[in-house]
């Protein structure tokens, strides 16, 4: 049995193989030109790749479960109804589309509340089994996302034209303007939650034995969920919803590592989620020969290996 | 003693009954206004001038659209009712076992690899992958030991999502996803004379099913107890998974995708009525109607005189009635 150490070096090689080969490989035209957008792209998925896994894996240990992420629960496509509304309210004149700060605030300001709204009433004192949860929560995303395109379609087109501009978001589209905003949340995001690392490992305990150890749980929960709400609205904002990546890179990390270290997991699932990106990214581009964006290929697999992990669950639970 | 319980049981029967006939009347009523809303106006005493515009209209528009509505949620409604009674859970339809996106998945490639093929290829190429589809999904549905009220569309919507994130590769490497996304977009404003005749086939399905309603209950019931009775399991299972394959594909392929429909309106009908198919059938067919004519008056009353694509109205009140459906718990407590 390797070490984890060891374990998170070889990720760490491999990540930085992928960044390079994507960074370099076969550039064609102008250097000058190429490079820069490169780097730009490689940047953004370095950026969402970390912050997907960072929140997932800390949304997972405060709901207790391995198969909920916050974007399974709709959340990632708040962030697309938060526009819709400012749009369908304000207009793209007002003050909260133009200034890109307040924006993002209100978005994220939004997106906490959804959250909790959603935490409070879908896990109160484990009422609900999980596979419910699982249910509910891809039908809310299928409301949320109808009830986006509903507004959409209710807009005047000459708004619409504006909100399509601001949510077309994709990895061969990146909202560069965000980069430096997301790349400076994500700095702040991650100095805060690796100051709350050991108290995650508490948490995962359960929430009495975490009490007993003198943890305050539910205040913990509370700034993880706003802390999770954050880094999804940076990467939705970014490059747009990639629903399944979160939920894969963690239980791949879960299986690899065999820890309950938390800054063993998320460092190691964000290493997964930059080399399934950057690196797929590459593959799909370089080697395969496809114009097909890499969410498509992950919601793909994902699918195949949630339906997986259901079945190892269900068989738990029969 | 009997007396008394058989006219409790006449007195229930009456309740069916006056249901039933609200059912009807609602259809009718929604019928009408469906018939006189929309960007021109008609009114009743235009169509007594044979010649006018607004009969024209009337007749080449209005009328079909109409017929389409009342058809297409008929058989969703029709659809999901048999595969929940097959499947024996009340969570299966063609939104969560796959069978929409099967057939959007055929469609595509018939639109890709087939370019030279007709109307009635790209028909039967969608028929054959809806079929093949939620054939493959009862499949696995038979292996899977848990069969949880829950856990079943569950799989069966990530199953869908896996079909349908293959389908959008597909259509990107091609470069038709703008196509193919117009192309499903439910939507009756397309609907006209000549453009949705398809929706017909779905009436022979329908009558098919209700001769084989009573084989559906008792197939329902298990394999083991419908061998039992004299049942030949399989042909009804085959037949059941084809009147599907053909009231979604001419759905689809009229006027795309209708989500949810064919998973809430058997519900909202068991509810009263219990699960007996024969009984069931002909309030299905009316509330799936009324529900899809509810929608797409909304769908064409809210930016009059434009209208939202109905696929969208349906999925926003069919989303939160099923979210309704699955926390008031009684998936669970009957489990």
């Amino acid at each position: 049995m390797r070490k984890n150490s060891t374990k998170l070096i070889i990720l760490a090689v491999i990540a930085i193989i992928c960044m390079l080969l994507f960074a370099f490989y076969n550039i064609q035209g102008g250097f000058s030109y190429a490079f820069p957008k490169r780097l730009e792209r490689m940047f953004a998925m370095v950026i969402t790749g970390t912050a997907i896994a960072f929140a997932s894996i800390a949304f997972q240990t405060v709901t207790n479960n391995r198969l909920l992420t916050p974007s399974v629960m709709g959340i990632d496509s708040m962030y697309e109804i938060v526009q819709t509304i400012i749009y369908f309210a304000l207009g793209s004149t007002s003050i909260f589309v133009v200034s890109r700060y307040l924006n993002f605030g209100v978005s994220i300001i939004a997106m906490v509340l959804f959250a909790l709204i959603l935490y409070r009433f879908l896990f109160r004192a484990d009422k609900y089994p999980i596979f419910l949860l699982l249910l509910a929560g891809m039908v809310l995303g299928t409301l949320l996302g109808s009830l986006g395109t509903f507004m959409q379609v209710i807009i005047d087109p000459v708004e619409y034209e504006s909100l399509q501009a601001r949510l077309f978001a994709s990895f061969m589209n990146v909202k560069t303007e965000l980069l430096f905003l997301s790349a400076g949340i994500l700095v702040l995001a991650f100095l805060y939650g690796s100051r709350i690392l050991h108290k995650l490992d508490v948490m995962a305990l359960g929430r009495d034995n975490a009490m007993n150890l003198g943890v305050d749980y539910d205040k913990m929960v509370l700034r993880i969920l706003i802390l999770s709400s954050i880094l999804i609205a940076v990467s939705t904002a970014l490059v747009g919803p990639i629903t399944f990546l979160g939920l894969i890179v963690s239980n791949l990390a879960y299986q690899y590592f065999a820890t309950y270290k938390h800054s063993v997991l998320i460092i190691g699932a964000s290493l997964i989620s930059i080399i399934a990106l950057v690196g797929g990214q590459f593959l799909v581009l370089h080697v395969f020969n496809l114009t097909t964006t890499i969410s498509v290929i992950i919601n793909f697999i994902g699918g195949l290996y949630f339906i997986y992990l259901l079945l190892k669950e269900s068989r738990k639970a029969a | 003693m009997e007396e008394i319980s058989l006219s409790s049981e006449n007195k229930r029967n009456m309740g069916f009954k006056m249901r039933l006939w609200m059912l009807i009347v609602t259809v009718i009523i929604l019928s009408v206004i469906s018939l006189f809303i929309g960007a021109i106006d008609i009114k009743p005493s235009h169509l007594l001038n044979w010649e006018s515009l607004e009969t024209q209209i009337f007749l080449i528009s209005r009328l079909p659209r109409l017929l389409a509505i009342i058809l297409a949620g008929a058989g969703m409604g029709i659809a999901g009712l048999i595969m929940q009674s097959l499947s024996r859970n009340k969570f299966v339809s063609p939104t969560t076992a796959g069978t929409l996106d099967a057939a959007k998945l055929g469609i595509i490639i018939s639109m890709i690899f087939f370019t030279g093929l007709s109307y009635i290829g790209q028909i039967l190429f969608s028929f054959a992958f809806a079929l093949i589809g939620t054939f493959i999904f009862m499949q696995l549905l038979e292996r899977i030991k848990f069969k949880d009220a829950v856990f079943v569309p569950l799989i069966g919507i990530m199953y869908g999502n896996v079909i349908g994130a293959l389908s959008t590769f597909l259509a990107y490497e091609a470069n038709i996803l703008q196509n193919v996304d117009a192309f499903f977009q439910g939507s009756f404003t397309l609907v006209v004379s000549g453009r949705y005749e398809l929706l017909y086939v779905a009436v022979p399905a329908i009558i098919i099913a209700y001769i084989y309603a009573n084989k559906f209950t008792v197939a329902g019931m298990g394999e083991d107890f419908a061998k039992n009775l004299g049942l030949s399991y399989r042909t009804v299972l085959n037949i059941g998974l084809i009147i599907v394959a053909i009231i979604t594909t001419t759905v689809i392929l009229t006027v795309g995708v209708i989500p949810f429909l064919g998973l809430i309106v058997p519900n909202l009908v068991s509810l009263y009525l219990g699960d007996n198919l024969r009984k069931t059938i002909p309030h299905t067919i009316f509330m799936g109607a009324a529900f899809l004519l509810f929608c797409d008056i909304i769908s064409r009353l809210i930016v009059h005189p434009y209208e939202i694509p109905v696929n969208t109205t349906v999925a926003v009140i069919g989303s939160v009635i099923f979210l309704i459906m699955l926390f008031r718990g009684k998936a669970y407590a009957q489990k």
